[in-house]
């Protein structure tokens, strides 16, 4: 039996009926506030502050009560698919279980309550979960050195690019462009130009994979390098890794490695050995940090030792000798700078980290192992619907095509519709570009093998509706509290806000 | 511990369906001299009843938790409220990601939404987005929006913001040649409004309080910049906004702040939550996701990812941002906390934070030899003169149990005997008198 995004009779709002705003409940003189009484009252904040500082008509912000706002925030999650709900195959996202044991090891006052200027010698725990955090995805990569500054994947791609940048002036040989396949993530071109770099795309020969004569010949003295994502968004492992490497390192450029797929090698292979110089991880994917809805993550950046250099200050150093602490390195001539206002995110760090020892070094290969073999046994069961847009296996991911539908007026993206029915979050739709009516999917290596058959059973029920009911998959969901919202309407009559007039 | 539900049995089947014998078999497109012939060498597994206890010895090193915590420079010791807690950290929410189907995302979609408003009311302006990493990033994407906007590339920053804000501004747009000149503040700490000259620039960037808890004359200072055709960014903290003026109402064309005060935890630094907002005439400017109303196919009323065309999985290389992930649960957070607060509470957090921090600001003024640095009105934070070098003052406090600072020395050379002191309403008059004390003893024991 699946979940079933089925409101329970608190939630469920009928057909007709409208979820309110928090601005809608609010009702003047309400309050959930609870504070202490101010010094000498408001006449003492008139002496503080001039008139002209002071606000004259106050922010409408609700007022509710406390039991409102709960309900009103419990009921809203209630209208959300989550991980904790059901099964979430989205590609490229890594939905995996996210361990109730990290939450609590975050929870720690030790962690959760240190103020980011607080000294060295008063954040020791801190620093060696950091220390040891680093010295894990080093050996997991094959890198020499991490920044834990950049909050999510793009902006560890940005440090990342900016190193790369800085390591060409640094040998007075700056450059231009920079490469990066027609499947990747959009991230990467819109890293690439926030640089200060042109992107320059690669195609993907009739493997999936980058063509390596194309790649060749875009080469020259004015790459700064190339990012890949390995396996690639199709799923599929750039088997030409070492020629793609040395062909890079060739014209003097370097290799960026986006770890956005990191989760099915973990263990297995390692980028430093494939021949990049520059990794960023998403701990929120491999390591199961919880996504919060669209973040926070975490995108640890890690270099080779030839661009240690170069990495953001502050530096966390070691202990190395009995009675020193561990500490940050401010004093990093060559330091592109900082990118993030503090440390990066270290609450998700504090989880991935509890990720991390939870499993171990088996425990991480297990994770690429099954994630791998989840992704196979999905593809096999469901290739007589769906069949991939290129042959054979995969990794942690592959990407279906639903164009064989179109000729019954059925799109990608009623698949994904009428699969939330079914009791499950859809694939990633229409990405990557390349593949047509792309469905892209990824089990993830915590989902049960009656799952996986149960959501390959409800694919394959879906491509036969598709020939014998269309209309069932153009009609579906019926089971949400709303249905295909008009995404035109919401661009073209912008409200982006609740307003009290 | 490793949470894989697989039976033998069941890899067992799965193996046998997908034709393989053995499991190394998955991994036949690696090319074999590059997988790795060893377990990797991190630490061993634990169990969790192991876990839990490493974890626990480990924050019980970091002691800076236990200390009364009088330290600000842009994160703060704010009280979160157990409904935010609560209500922030349900699973439906927290393990969700980005609300890409909407049908099975009206949770967050609607959240952020109302985030959206909040962040609108609260800076005086008509949109917003759905958050951006940190109060640095969005001073960036505020300063890259006015760059795109104007097209010009001179950037004038206040040395009164937040020095890690402007290392974070220099080193992203390190690569795009802006011209990043910073201007210096007066004897009160403040920006004098003529003392700079805003020709062909995109940008003027103020903080309102800035660095030192002092109120920048922004309606002077954007009415200047507007003179010579740039927009102004203005830096706000949220938690003053219930009784300061509006970034919006003095004329600055973005405002961002850091959303940490609003329902975050302190977390060593992150995560946080940048906040964006800026004029409608701009909106297709703006960085990062917007939820945006609309209905559904029935005509409810519905919520969507909307204008996503500026967006980098849409317009890749020509994108608005790179920003993908960003801290959509820190901005539920900052949401609910801002609901929990109403128009009263945020009225009555300013009112607090700006008593409290007047009454310690006079306190530690009458220690001999101690003097508030910078005269006129403050919110939260002042800045303390001290007979001595600060950041040793600051660790030695950090002995007796007090957190202070951030010491100024390291990026104000003149005020190396300066430091930040931070008051918000978690910290009472008790707390005050001990931590005055506490400097006492140390000065005198010097």
């Amino acid at each position: 039996m699946s979940p079933t995004l089925e409101p329970s009779a608190g939630t469920r709002t009928g057909t007709d009926a409208v979820f309110p705003l928090i601005f809608e409940r609010s009702r003047p003189g309400r309050r959930a506030w609870s504070l202490p009484e101010t010094n000498g009252g408001s006449a003492e904040l008139d002496r503080l502050i001039p008139s002209s500082h002071r606000r004259t008509t106050a922010p409408a912000l609700p007022e509710v009560s406390e039991l409102d706002l709960v309900r009103h925030y419990t009921r809203l999650s209630q209208r959300n698919w989550a991980i904790d709900v059901g099964a979430y195959p989205l590609g490229s996202c890594s939905m995996k279980y996210n361990p109730k044991l990290a939450e609590s090891a975050a929870a720690h006052e030790g962690f959760a309550s240190l103020h980011p200027f607080a000294d060295d010698e008063l954040v020791q725990g801190a620093l060696e979960l950091l220390g040891t955090l680093e010295r894990a995805l080093c050996e997991a990569t094959g890198m020499a050195r991490i920044t834990f500054q950049p909050a999510a994947g793009a902006q560890g791609e940005l440090t990342g690019l900016l190193i790369m940048r800085a390591f060409h002036a640094a040998n007075d040989d700056p450059r231009s462009k920079v490469i990066i396949p027609d499947s990747a993530h959009g991230t990467n071109p819109a890293s690439v130009s926030l640089a200060g770099y042109r992107a320059e795309e690669v195609r993907s020969d009739d493997r999936g994979l980058v063509d390596l004569d194309a790649l060749k010949e875009a080469l020259d003295t004015d790459t700064a390098g190339l990012m890949l994502t390995n396996p690639n968004t199709l799923g599929l492992f750039e088997r030409d890794i070492r020629e793609i490497a040395a062909a890079v390192h060739a014209v003097g450029g370097l290799l960026y490695y986006d770890g956005a797929n990191f989760n099915s090698i973990v263990g297995v292979v390692r980028p430093g050995d494939m021949g990049f110089d520059i990794v960023h991880m998403n701990l929120h994917k491999t390591f199961a940090t919880p996504h919060g809805g669209g973040g926070p993550g975490s995108g640890p950046l890690a270099v080779s030792d030839r661009l240690e250099r170069f990495l953001p200050a502050p530096v966390l150093v070691p202990p190395r000798h009995a009675g020193d602490v561990w500490r940050w390195d401010h004093d990093r001539p060559e330091s592109i700078g900082r990118i993030h206002s503090f440390h990066g995110n270290f609450g998700i760090n504090v989880r991935a980290y509890a990720y991390l020892r939870s499993l171990g070094p088996d425990g991480l290969r297990r994770v690429a192992e099954r994630a791998v073999l989840n992704a196979n046994y999905l593809r096999v069961l469901i290739e007589d619907s769906f069949p991939t847009a290129y042959p054979g296996a995969c990794m942690h991911e592959f990407v279906a095509s639903a164009k064989h539908l179109r000729k019954h007026g059925i799109r990608g993206m009623d698949v994904a519709k009428r699969l939330i029915d079914l009791g499950y979050h859809p694939p990633t739709v229409y990405f990557p570009l390349v593949v047509e009516e792309a469905l892209m999917v990824e089990p993830t290596e915590t989902e049960s093998k009656e799952t996986i058959d149960d959501l390959a059973r409800c694919l394959n029920q879906i491509a036969a509706e598709a020939r014998t009911d269309p209309d069932l998959l153009h009609a579906a969901p019926v089971s949400t509290p709303v249905r295909r919202p008009d995404e035109a309407k919401a661009a073209r009559e912008l409200k982006l806000r609740w307003s009290p007039r | 511990m490793d949470f894989l539900p697989h039976t033998d049995a069941d890899v067992a089947e799965m193996l046998a369906a997908v034709d393989l014998e053995e499991l190394d078999g998955l991994f036949a497109a690696i090319p074999a001299g590059l997988i790795l012939d060893r377990p990797l060498d991190v630490p061993a597994a634990l169990s969790e009843v192991e876990l839990a206890a490493h974890m626990s010895e480990l924050a019980g090193r970091s002691v800076a938790a236990a200390a009364v915590c009088f330290a600000g420079g842009g994160a703060y010791d704010h009280h979160v409220p157990a409904a935010v807690s609560a209500l922030a950290s349900r699973a439906e929410f927290a393990t969700s990601y980005t609300p890409y189907q909407p049908e099975l995302s009206q949770g967050v979609l609607q959240a952020v939404f109302e985030f959206q408003s909040l962040v609108c009311e609260i800076y005086g302006l008509d949109v917003a987005n759905a958050s951006l990493y940190d109060g640095a990033n969005s001073l960036v994407e505020g300063v890259n929006l006015a760059v795109r906007a104007t097209r010009r590339d001179r950037v004038l920053v206040s040395k009164g913001v937040h020095p890690h804000y402007r290392q974070v501004l220099k080193t992203y747009t390190s690569g795009l040649g802006l011209r990043i000149e910073e201007l210096d503040f007066g004897e009160d700490g403040t920006l004098d409004a003529g003392s700079f000259d805003a020709t062909e620039a995109a940008a003027v960037v103020v903080a309102y309080p800035n660095f030192f808890g002092r109120l920048e004359e922004v309606e002077a200072i954007a009415a200047r910049a507007h003179e010579a055709g740039a927009l102004v960014v203005c830096v706000a903290d949220p938690s003053a906004m219930g009784i300061l003026r509006s970034p919006g109402d003095m004329g600055a064309d973005v405002a961002v702040g850091e959303g940490q005060s609003m329902g975050n935890l302190l977390s060593y630094g992150g995560p946080y939550v940048g906040l964006f907002a800026t004029r409608l005439d701009l909106v297709r400017q703006v960085p990062g996701r917007i939820a945006g109303e609309t209905v559904d196919a029935d005509g409810r009323r519905a919520f969507v990812l909307t204008l996503q065309a500026r967006e980098q999985h849409i317009r890749r290389a020509k994108a608005t941002s790179n920003v993908c992930t960003n801290q959509t649960l820190m901005a539920i957070a900052a949401a609910v906390h801002l609901s929990w607060l109403g128009p009263q509470g945020l009225a009555r957090l300013g009112e607090i934070c700006v008593t409290r921090t007047a009454l310690a600001a006079a306190r530690l003024a009458a220690i001999p030899g101690c003097e508030v640095a910078f005269e006129g009105p403050h919110f939260k934070e002042f800045v303390l003169r001290t007979p001595v070098d600060a950041r040793s003052l600051c660790r030695a406090l950090a002995k007796r149990g007090f957190l202070a600072g951030p010491a100024l020395g390291i990026w104000y050379p003149s005020l190396a005997d300066s430091m930040v002191i931070a008051v918000t309403e978690r910290r009472t008059e008790q707390d005050i008198e001990a931590f005055a004390e506490a400097i006492e003893k140390e000065l005198a024991e010097r």
